[in-house]
């Protein structure tokens, strides 16, 4: 029962959307998980001045924006001196050999992880596994995709995707346990299994969800206690991060803090907030004798340079826009065949893969505006979803690499010609007058608009016609 | 260049200019103005709503308190500090009872599989509350270290009633957090949980299954 191995593209996506529309399980899954979040979200916010809360969350994430070359230096200054090792990586590859020459200088044969986007970006788990790494997920949810040999389609609930029955066959097949719909026995016997791994650990790989520079404090957020595991249990912590997580104080973090759980899961606080500010002291007792950050940039610093690009760089991960996108909620997060699938996926993924990969996903939206409204931190998505489409047809300002792979001389030919005809009354009337002499000469079918629909047909007289005539009293209008 | 001069380099010259940092204000985050009666029901709501459990206590009979939930837990062997007055008076209290006290002023290389296989709860001290998200903050230290509260099937945290606070932007800033952050600070606000899988809640996934919070009050405890 549990799938095949696929591989998804953004390429394939509209193939990847035909075949996921077409899947009830898939339907079902996502319709009943999103329609739980939404409602989750509604109430835990509603004794809240949420508009407050978000305006602050963004202004909070812009200043740091606004000063982050500053903080970045800042937030490695004061990590080093409690003792982190600070890496730079500008891309995902870099970052991988970062992560394997920490591990390779400890022997380390076994690398435990905690949940981390960044780390799925980059494929850490294939890069280590090459270098003869094992690196196994700790998170449930992850655990689950990875036996099952597939990525997460959800950027905070992994395996959202698969219900209780195929996770119970994933689990016999893979661990050998009973074939059950018991959580609580599937959830023992994972916890069962992950313990015997942390003890058994070399490294332990997080990502962060605020670092913060005026005190070199790594911050993370879980339920599950596995974060806490991997940063806590291994004798050396590697913790990756993109570079626009940094945040300017220790203030700054309860109001980030209150806006992601409540958006993400509509929980009004996560099991552990977990804050980290460098490895075991000589007098201490546990924790990781060595911690390192390594902070990447992959494509980050190039969103960076465009003040309407920017915003996406706001985003603190929580997923609210995909649990409102109508089209996510269809579709799953496989479909978009990237990291971060939905509305956030949409904008960001672009910068990552380019345009010629991605052209497909900024269409992926019917500009309803949901995902805008519920973003903790006000990104304006359905206005970047938009100036991803005109950089797909050249129509931007270039800042988008791929820019114009969707430009078609045709198209352009067509609507330069309309432009001219809509400007034009004299040709405008000839045209459409001749349009409606020739009716019978619409062809039926005219590509992917008529798969659905049937081919428009001009009408004989235009409405301007019909007015006119209407008007001077000749005939019905 | 090396990397981190390139992406430095970038960021500084930006296309389109620098970029002017805002001012922020706070004033929904603080300021809830509970009285200790609220603060105390909004602690206890928020925190029985995540599964954590309460058990109220009088300052001076916490102890009886600790040594009825060991008994209804059944926990034979207890994982505790040493110097912190909270396990040190349990470590006085305990001494001829028949639970087996675990000390943990031990580097974890030592003890590990004990740790993680053989201890029934750990026992640990709180620095404060927080009544908006009912969580507990936690400083671990040599005495009380970081895996007791997250290793043993069972957390038993004790709590001074007067040291709830009403947000987490209040601690951070009357305790002046950024002043010196310790190696690990922690808010817990309930056992550890998932719901990973068709998102039906369960327990324990990692961390403890269950995390009893007693709560000591010098005035009068409510009913």
């Amino acid at each position: 029962m549990s799938a095949a191995v696929q591989t998804f593209t953004p390429k394939a996506f509209h193939r990847q959307a035909h075949d996921a529309l077409g899947n009830p399980q898939i339907r079902d899954n996502f319709r009943r998980a999103m329609d739980g979040l939404m409602s989750k979200r509604r109430d835990v916010f509603s004794d809240w001045d949420l508009e407050t809360l978000r305006e602050l969350g963004a202004n909070i994430r812009l200043r740091a924006l606004a000063k982050l070359p500053d903080l970045l230096e800042q937030l490695e200054a004061n990590c080093q001196a409690n003792g982190i090792r600070v890496h730079w990586a500008a891309d995902g590859d870099e970052a991988c050999r970062i992560i394997r020459d920490i591990c390779e200088s400890h022997d380390a044969r076994a690398v435990i992880k905690g949940k981390s986007m960044v780390s799925e970006e980059m494929h850490l788990n294939d890069h280590l596994e090459q270098a003869g790494i094992e690196a196994l997920e700790s998170d449930l949810g992850e655990y689950l995709v990875q036996l099952n040999q597939q990525t997460p389609s959800h950027i905070i609930m992994p395996a959202i995707h698969l219900n209780t029955d195929e996770i119970s066959e994933i689990m016999h097949t893979k661990t050998g346990t009973e074939r059950t719909r018991d959580v609580d026995y599937m959830t023992a016997a994972a916890r069962q299994q992950l313990r015997e791994r942390f003890m058994a650990a070399d490294v332990g790989v997080s990502g962060v969800n605020f670092a913060v520079a005026e005190t070199g404090t790594l911050c993370l957020v879980e339920n599950e206690g596995n974060g806490r595991m991997t940063t806590t249990v291994p004798p050396v912590h590697i913790a990756v991060t993109g570079i626009e997580k940094v945040v300017e104080q220790l203030r700054d973090v309860p109001p980030l803090y209150a806006l992601l759980t409540r958006s993400a899961t509509g929980q009004h606080v996560t099991t552990y907030f977990n804050m980290i500010s460098g490895p075991r002291k000589a007098d201490e007792h546990d924790g990781p004798r060595e911690v390192h950050l390594v902070l990447v940039d992959n494509g980050r610093s190039s969103i960076y340079q465009d003040d309407e690009l920017l915003d996406t760089l706001r985003c603190i991960r929580c997923g609210a826009c995909m649990n409102h996108c109508p089209v996510y909620t269809r579709v799953g997060g496989h479909t978009y065949g990237t990291t971060y699938p939905g509305p956030i996926g949409s904008i960001l993924m672009p910068h990552m893969l380019g345009l010629e990969e991605t052209k497909d996903l900024p269409t992926a939206s019917s500009l309803c505006g949901a995902c805008g409204e519920v973003c903790p931190v006000k990104i304006p998505i359905p206005d970047l979803l938009v100036r991803l489409r005109k950089e797909s047809v050249g129509e931007g300002r270039g800042n988008v690499p791929g820019a114009g792979v969707k430009r078609s001389g045709k198209e352009v030919a067509a609507w330069k010609s309309f432009q001219w005809l809509a400007t034009h009354p004299a040709a405008w009337r000839r045209s459409t007058a001749l349009a409606g002499k020739l009716q019978a000469l619409m062809p039926s079918s005219i590509g992917p608009w008529t798969d659905h629909r049937t081919a428009p047909k001009p009408a004989k007289a235009s409405l301007h016609a019909l007015v006119k005539r209407h008007r001077r009293g000749e005939g019905e209008a | 260049m090396s990397s981190r001069e390139q992406i430095l380099k970038r960021l500084r010259e930006r296309s389109d200019g620098p970029l002017t940092a805002p001012v922020s204000d706070f004033a929904v985050v603080t300021g809830r103005g509970w009285d200790s009666a609220e603060r105390l029901a909004r602690f206890e709501r928020l925190i029985g709503s995540v599964h954590g459990e309460v058990v109220h206590a009088p300052q001076a009979r916490w102890i009886e308190a600790l040594s009825e939930v060991l008994v209804a837990k059944g926990v034979r062997r207890l994982a505790l500090g040493r110097e912190h007055p909270v396990p040190a008076e349990a470590r006085q209290a305990l001494a001829d009872s028949d639970i087996e006290l675990v000390d943990v002023d031990r580097d974890i290389e030592a003890w590990q599989r004990e740790q993680f296989e053989s201890v029934d709860a750990g026992l640990t001290s709180t620095r404060g509350g927080i009544a908006e998200t009912g969580s507990l903050w936690l400083w671990p230290t040599a005495d009380e270290p970081r895996l007791i509260s997250l290793v043993p099937p069972i957390h038993i945290a004790v709590l001074d009633a007067e040291s709830i606070e009403d947000t987490f932007f209040d601690v951070v800033e009357r305790h002046g957090w950024a002043q010196g952050m310790p190696t690990n600070a922690l808010l817990v606000s309930g056992p550890s949980k998932t719901a990973d899988i068709e998102q039906t809640l369960a327990y324990g996934v990692h961390g403890p299954k269950a995390l009893v919070v007693i709560l000591r009050h010098t005035a009068e405890v409510p009913a």
